[in-house]
């Protein structure tokens, strides 16, 4: 007698707590183990690279908001560059060191959302009660720069929207003494924690060379080690002035992506640090009138400045036909802004290119042989948040 | 500096890849390639296995409509090297029933990257081992960035109490998307733009 065996397809998702958002994925499962994945992705498409076609250079911005909700200003940061680079426009020395300070919370945040859910994918709950608390923190920073937690809209072509009041610099300061603890104190519950490591070491491992196949950026790749980071090998703002270091993983596996996170976040810290040390004086955005809109007082006294805030505020201001392609190091890889311009007031093509998407493309590569309950941890550790695979 | 570097590199691939190039430009410190559609696997190949360049990692392939020309749509793709740290940008012009050759086989992220491009513009891919929607809905009609598509699109969805089940509808809207010309009118709107082009036209003959 001879026994049949047969696979067994299995929907994992679209609504499922462990796959940080709506992910369709369809495992074929042998047993326990998966056969082959199939993932099911745009169910959270919502056409933003067809809606920045038809909005001004302005009105694109708070777009990059909604891509990877979990580091908004690291998304406009690379929309921002783009613009600025088709306009050869210079930033002022205090929004470059501005743009950082929120670059770094923005990793931060992100960084402390995914080692936690990790975490809670694997059965730790605490974690990740720890570190929302701080997560609040950061998020009322964001609040006090820019008036929201999440959409912040705070970046624009030529520097940033507002100044930041002076109480806020020492609140960040303050935060950054105190944060470091808290990373001590999720490491202990973490690090050498026996099922998390059972969880974690040697699952999802990625080699070098599949890495670079794959188009992995960010730690997916630092996790492989492969010493990349477009912060130190193609430095933009003022990244060049920082001392930081680059944490490099060497099994590629999620435990070494979840140690490089860890690290990341320290690095961070030291960053923002110095930052605060060197923040100059001076102004926030370009002073280019034809750019940046006037501030307010000067509407009720200058000519001049009423008409350019009239023609910022309905026409926008027009950027020279060309083509050009920044990316920036966002918390999940590379994220790069593809922008062809025709010369007129709104972007003629607009090609977001999102990290998560290559990553969660190698999903059936990751997980082939693995164990269904390592889908999560695999997942977790890709680092995949919706909002920016979707668009 | 980059720029030089970026030089060497034109040098490099124009010496190398003569026939196959239409042209080649650096423009806002970025080497663009153009190149014929059919001979796109072989460029590829080269810039990622030759020594001189290892374009080891495929970053994105962008489409591009442009409904007035002949070859209506383009391809970006944008490569980079680790071991240069360099970027490059192979553009390709094709009219809409072309066929590309597909690069899953030297870049396996290419696979979602060209079903991307697939279901925003309808272009095809040959020899790809899947080429199947990716971003839109299943049972979607049509190809979104292309620029005949309306913003609003065509169908809407919602729950309906009556059926217990989501439905789709035609797009309903209370006012319709309205689309401003912002140019002055010193500088020329569009239909004066047109007067003025007919004008020009009417003397040359």
């Amino acid at each position: 007698m001879t026994k049949k065996t047969k696979t067994l397809n299995l929907n994992f998702g679209p609504q499922h707590p462990a796959a940080h958002g709506v992910l369709r994925l369809i495992l074929e499962l042998d047993g326990e183990v998966v056969e082959k994945a199939d993932p099911h992705i745009g169910l959270l498409h919502r056409g933003t690279e067809k809606l920045i076609e038809h909005k001004t250079y302005t009105q694109a911005l708070p777009y990059f908001d909604r891509l990877d909700y979990v580091a908004p200003m690291n998304q406009e940061h690379a929309f921002a560059l783009a613009t600025e680079k088709l306009l050869n426009l210079e930033v002022p020395i205090r929004a470059k060191y501005i743009r950082v300070i929120f670059c770094e919370i923005g990793r931060i945040l992100s960084h402390i959302l995914n080692i936690t859910t990790q975490a809670l994918d694997v059965g730790a709950l605490t974690p990740s009660l720890w570190g929302f608390e701080e997560r609040e923190t950061l998020m009322t920073f964001y609040e006090r720069a820019s008036g929201s937690r999440l959409h912040a809209n705070y970046f624009r072509t030529g520097g940033v929207h507002q100044d930041l009041p002076t109480k806020l610099i020492e609140d960040i300061h303050k935060f950054c003494l105190s944060f470091p603890k808290i990373i001590d104190d999720l490491e202990d519950l973490l690090t050498d924690n026996r099922i998390f490591k059972q969880r974690n070491v040697e699952i999802g491992i990625v080699s070098k060379q599949e890495a670079l196949d794959h188009s992995f950026s960010g730690v997916m790749l630092r996790g492989s080690g492969v010493p990349w980071d477009l912060r130190k090998s193609q430095p933009y703002e003022c990244y060049k002035d920082l001392d930081f270091k680059i944490p490099v993983g060497r099994n590629g596996d999620c435990y070494d992506r979840y140690l490089c996170r860890v690290e990341e976040m320290r690095e961070s810290l030291k960053i923002i640090i110095q930052c605060i040390e060197k923040l100059p004086k001076g102004p926030i955005k370009s002073v280019d009138g034809k750019i940046s809109p006037p501030k307010r007082d000067d509407l009720k006294q200058s000519m001049e400045a009423l008409i350019h805030h009239f023609k910022l505020f309905t026409e926008g201001f027009r950027v020279p036909a060309g083509d050009v392609y920044t990316a920036v190091e966002a918390p999940k890889g590379e994220f790069g802004v593809y922008l062809i311009s025709d010369g007129s007031n709104k972007p003629y093509r607009c090609k977001i290119r999102a990290p998560g998407f290559s990553h969660l493309q190698a999903m059936n590569y990751l997980i082939k042989g693995h164990m269904l309950a390592d889908v999560p941890a695999v997942l977790g550790s890709l680092d995949i948040v919706f909002g920016e695979v979707d668009r | 500096m980059l720029i030089d570097e970026l030089n060497k590199l034109e040098k490099i691939v124009n010496s190398e890849l003569t026939s196959k190039i239409i042209s080649s430009k650096i423009e806002n410190e970025e080497l663009k390639i153009e190149v014929e559609s059919d001979e796109l696997n072989n460029v590829i190949k080269f810039l990622k296995s030759d020594d001189r360049c290892k374009f080891r990692q495929l970053i994105d392939i962008a489409g591009v409509d442009k409904p007035s020309e002949v070859k209506r749509f383009s391809l970006i793709y944008l490569l980079l090297s680790h071991e240069f740290n360099l970027r490059v940008k192979i553009l390709i012009n094709f009219e809409t029933e072309k066929k590309i050759s597909s690069i899953t086989k030297l870049f396996s992220s290419a696979n979602w990257m060209e079903r991307e491009v697939f279901d925003m513009y309808g272009i095809r891919f040959k020899d790809h081992p899947d080429l199947r929607r990716i971003l839109t809905d299943y049972n979607f009609k049509g190809h979104p960035l292309r620029k005949d598509f309306p913003l609003t699109g065509f169908n809407e969805v919602r729950y309906s109490e009556k059926d217990k089940k989501v439905i789709y509808e035609p797009v309903k809207l209370e006012q319709s998307y309205r689309d401003f010309d912002f140019s002055s009118p010193w500088e020329g709107t569009q239909y004066i733009k047109e007067i003025n082009k007919e004008n020009k036209n009417d003397k040359k003959n």
